[in-house]
């Protein structure tokens, strides 16, 4: 197929090839960077959902041919209303691949290749090769996973960060009418830090079941729709709002190749419940937050408290929630394992240890506790603080 | 799910995710709309393509331009083989494939020639969207569709800039589904039927399950009625007095014979509740500028049917509801025995029933001084146990308990002459365009909204 007929190029050339008064201040319009981004630039987009299907057709429009997507979903009826790159016939497929198969027959020249696979499937010699990383996630588990991977590949001389081992991300977030797209440089600005209620058997045995008890009460107004909305958190989706976001992540990924204007510095957030609001302010890294740094963290708690307890605290940490922590420890010179569930043999093995009292595990105050968990890809350290009975009282 | 018919499931389930932001009533709206597109620019085949997907009724796209090279390279919706081709046919045929509900069409035509030649054409359409039009060719289409009162949108895009006007005389919104709203449980002003039931339960003589499993509305009412009588019949305002309040209730539950506290999960709901629950009842402000808006004071003949709405509410608040809305009938989910769940669930339904009767009761008083005939009067009798407003506008009682839900309206605007501003209105079929050449752009079939640029690109 022919993938540069005459014309084809003519107005992203305006824009890379013409400086102008509202250009980057230090861009240099050349003919090179559309050569860039058609042949070197390699871009990553993550979820091929509703943001990731418009995030393809953006990125490709605008020039990118080397794309990837992750995406670990099948297609189902309810994404029809705004994946546009899916049919009804596509239902039961998986979505990396239709929408890259969608892309690659409709954008002569592009080519995304598709894995249907979760993110934590790969490991930094997969994401080590990307120039620019784009976000269309609906799980924060996942953001926070792939924030905390970037962060990871970071290396430093002499204390200084080399520039070329970071890897921007652009992150875009919708629900409903309301929308945000940030852009993130892990490590240097602010990070973006469920229940199966999707299975439809599921949630008609529960709609069947209110029903009942709605026919023998009387009560009127139980829908499928309402049980779904209720057993599981279903956010709305419109095409609309995706489309924003997604123009606005794919902008923003064209700026940073670039360097054609500045880029979006660093949150923006659109709502167009009533009339159309946007608003873009600069989030600033929070100190000590969990995805920013590897500074180990503080856990307080007392020699009688159980390890139970401390597999509770990281679960139900609001800016933790933990899904299965693994916790280990160094004890004499030597790794200990204190509690871990992914593994069954070893859960067996230390389940025990769950009942038993911090004293009796022999952890002592400042000790430091590893803890590796799904939702992050790098071991998180703790230093538990203990105050001895005493203290308590 | 087998049981029922395989169309409109399917509908519902590929619709979902935004049936529930805007509803069944929402989605019929959306259906028939009749959208004409001028000009398949990259901006406007995105617009059609967010429109297309959550299922217009019918699009057609007026065009009279060929596909050339550079459209092909912005324009998902045109293909590198279909350069020199009809730029309406090609997009047409590949919109078209989005969403199998909707009809689309097409017409190969110049947009100047065919305003001479037929200007009827453009007003056969729910709302006109026009992309990269010249303003000469734009003010005509907009007088011939600001005459015929038909909705024109305007947009523009370049480089990373981009616009959209709206050119709209009037759009009124019934259930209008705001975002977060109060539930209307009138704790502050108990209606005779609230007082009536609440006052039949005793908790000092309950059993303990019984007291344990009393609705936590009955036991705000009747530590409310403490409260009042120790504060000098008024609510708890500030935060230390809702504290106290919270004491208050808390102090209500049971305790076993060793005098530790029982686990009486309605009173966790009740001080939960408080906050959320003790506001004020009152008419929200954008629904009393409504009552002053000259369409409802002066009605006439030629009123729509959303200004006797009005005036019909505004009338019901200065006599029947003593200063306030029709009550909404409907009440949260709370720890209960069903029989008392639904027993208060039936006080509220039924007031907001009496409610609605008494808003009907002035339409037609309204319609008839109008000379207009009241068609939905005999409906209403037959129907005495829906919500009257609702009927009055064929809409599904259910989408609309009583008429609380009602009423934005935009400020008119005349035609291409004032700079677009904000509108006040929420509705629901918004699109958006998003590709190279455009950045922000918003739209909907019937109303539309500018948004702010970031940056701009010269």
């Amino acid at each position: 197929m022919e993938t540069d007929w005459s014309g084809r190029w003519d107005h992203l050339q305006k824009i890379v090839e013409r400086g102008g008064p509202f250009a980057h201040p230090d861009f240099e319009p050349s003919p090179e960077i559309l050569s860039f981004l058609k042949e070197t630039c390699k871009i990553l987009v993550i979820g091929a959902g509703g943001l990731g299907c418009e995030l393809l057709k953006d990125l490709a429009l605008m020039g990118f041919r080397d794309i990837h997507v992750i995406d670990m979903d099948t297609i189902d009826v309810s994404n029809l209303n705004r994946q546009f790159l899916f049919r009804a016939r596509d239902v039961g497929k998986a979505k990396a691949d239709v929408a890259a198969a969608f892309i690659n027959a409709r954008v002569p020249g592009c080519k995304v290749t598709p894995h249907y696979a979760k993110i934590q499937d790969f490991d930094d010699s997969f994401y080590r090769d990307f120039h620019i990383v784009v976000c269309g996630l609906d799980s924060i588990i996942a953001r926070r996973w792939m924030n905390g991977m970037l962060i990871s590949l970071l290396t430093y001389e002499d204390g200084e960060l080399d520039q070329s081992s970071l890897i921007p991300m652009v992150d875009g977030g919708t629900e409903g009418f309301k929308g945000n797209a940030r852009v993130i440089l892990p490590g240097i600005t602010a990070s973006g830090v469920g229940i199966d209620g999707d299975d439809p058997k599921h949630i008609q045995w529960i709609l069947e079941k209110s029903q009942e008890r709605a026919n023998e009460y009387n009560i009127s107004g139980i829908t499928y729709r309402l049980t779904q909305g209720v057993v599981k958190r279903i956010m709305p989706a419109v095409a609309s709002t995706n489309a924003v976001i997604a123009a606005s992540c794919a902008t923003e990924t064209f700026k940073i190749a670039t360097s054609c204007c500045l880029p979006l510095n660093n949150y923006m957030n659109f709502n167009d419940t009533n009339g159309v609001y946007t608003y873009t302010f600069e989030a600033e890294r929070l100190e000590g937050c969990l995805a920013c740094s590897n500074k180990p963290q503080t856990m307080n708690f007392s020699e009688t408290d159980k390890l139970q307890d401390i597999i509770t605290y990281l679960q139900e940490n609001a800016s933790l929630q933990m899904k299965a922590p693994g916790v280990t420890t160094s004890m004499g010179g030597k790794n200990k394992t204190l509690y871990m569930q992914t593994v069954k043999s070893i859960e067996a093995k230390t389940r025990d240890n769950l009942k038993l009292s911090l004293k009796e595990l022999g952890l002592e105050d400042g000790q430091e506790l590893y803890v590796a968990d799904v939702t992050t890809p790098n071991t998180l350290t703790f230093q538990l603080r203990i105050a001895t009975t005493m203290d308590n009282s | 799910m087998a049981s029922q018919k395989g169309g409109t499931l399917d509908k519902n389930n590929k619709y979902d995710r935004q049936l529930r932001l805007w509803g069944d009533h929402g989605q019929s709206a959306l259906e028939t709309a009749r959208v004409c597109l001028i000009n398949a620019s990259a901006t406007g085949t995105e617009i059609l393509k967010n429109l297309i997907l959550p299922g217009i009724g019918s699009f057609t796209i007026l065009d009279g331009n060929k596909v050339e090279g550079e459209d092909v390279g912005n324009n998902f919706f045109l293909t590198v083989d279909s350069i020199g081709k009809s730029r309406a046919q090609v997009a047409t045929e590949l919109l078209s494939e989005l969403n199998e509900d909707v009809s689309g069409d097409f017409l190969e035509e110049n947009v100047d020639d065919l305003l001479q030649k037929n200007p009827a054409f453009f007003t056969s359409f729910t709302t006109v969207i026009a992309t990269q039009l010249p303003e000469r060719t734009l003010l005509d289409l907009g007088r011939v569709l600001w005459t015929a009162n038909i909705p024109l949108l305007v947009c523009r895009c370049y480089g990373f800039i981009g616009y959209l006007r709206v050119v709209i005389k009037e759009h009124t919104i019934i259930e209008s589904h705001p975002d977060n709203f109060h539930e209307d449980l009138r704790l502050d002003y108990p209606f005779q039927g609230l007082k009536d039931y609440c006052d039949s339960l005793n908790l000092d003589t309950m059993e303990k399950k019984a007291h344990s499993h009393t609705p936590w509305l009955v036991l705000l009412y009747k530590y409310l009625q403490i409260w009042e009588e120790q504060h000098g019949g008024k609510m708890p305002k500030n935060y230390k007095e809702k504290m106290a309040f919270k004491d208050l209730i808390k102090g209500g539950v049971r305790k076993n014979e060793h005098g530790v506290p029982e686990e009486e999960e309605n009173f966790d709901e009740a001080v939960k509740s408080v906050n959320s629950s003790l506001h004020a009842t009152g008419i929200p402000s954008d629904i009393k500028a409504l009552f002053e808006d000259p369409s409802c004071l002066k009605l006439n003949s030629e009123s729509k049917n959303f200004w006797v709405m009005v005036r019909a509410l505004k009338e019901f608040t200065e006599t029947d509801g003593n200063g306030f809305l029709p009550l909404r009938g409907s009440i949260p989910d709370m720890t209960a025995d069903s029989e008392r769940y639904i027993q208060l669930q039936t006080v509220y339904r039924e007031q907001a029933e009496l409610d609605s009767v008494a808003v009907a009761g002035h339409v037609h008083a309204l319609l008839h001084n109008i000379g207009r005939i009241v068609s939905c009067l005999s409906r209403v009798e037959s129907f005495p146990r829906k919500p009257a407003a609702a009927i009055v506008l064929g809409l599904d009682p259910r989408l609309a308990p009583a008429v609380v839900l009602i009423l934005c309206k935009n400020g008119g605007q005349t035609p291409l002459e004032t700079a677009v501003r904000k509108t006040k209105i929420r509705d629901f079929n918004i699109a958006t365009g998003s590709s190279f050449l455009l950045f922000c752009v918003f739209i909907s079939a019937s109303v539309a909204k500018i948004s702010s640029m970031h940056r701009t690109y010269a």
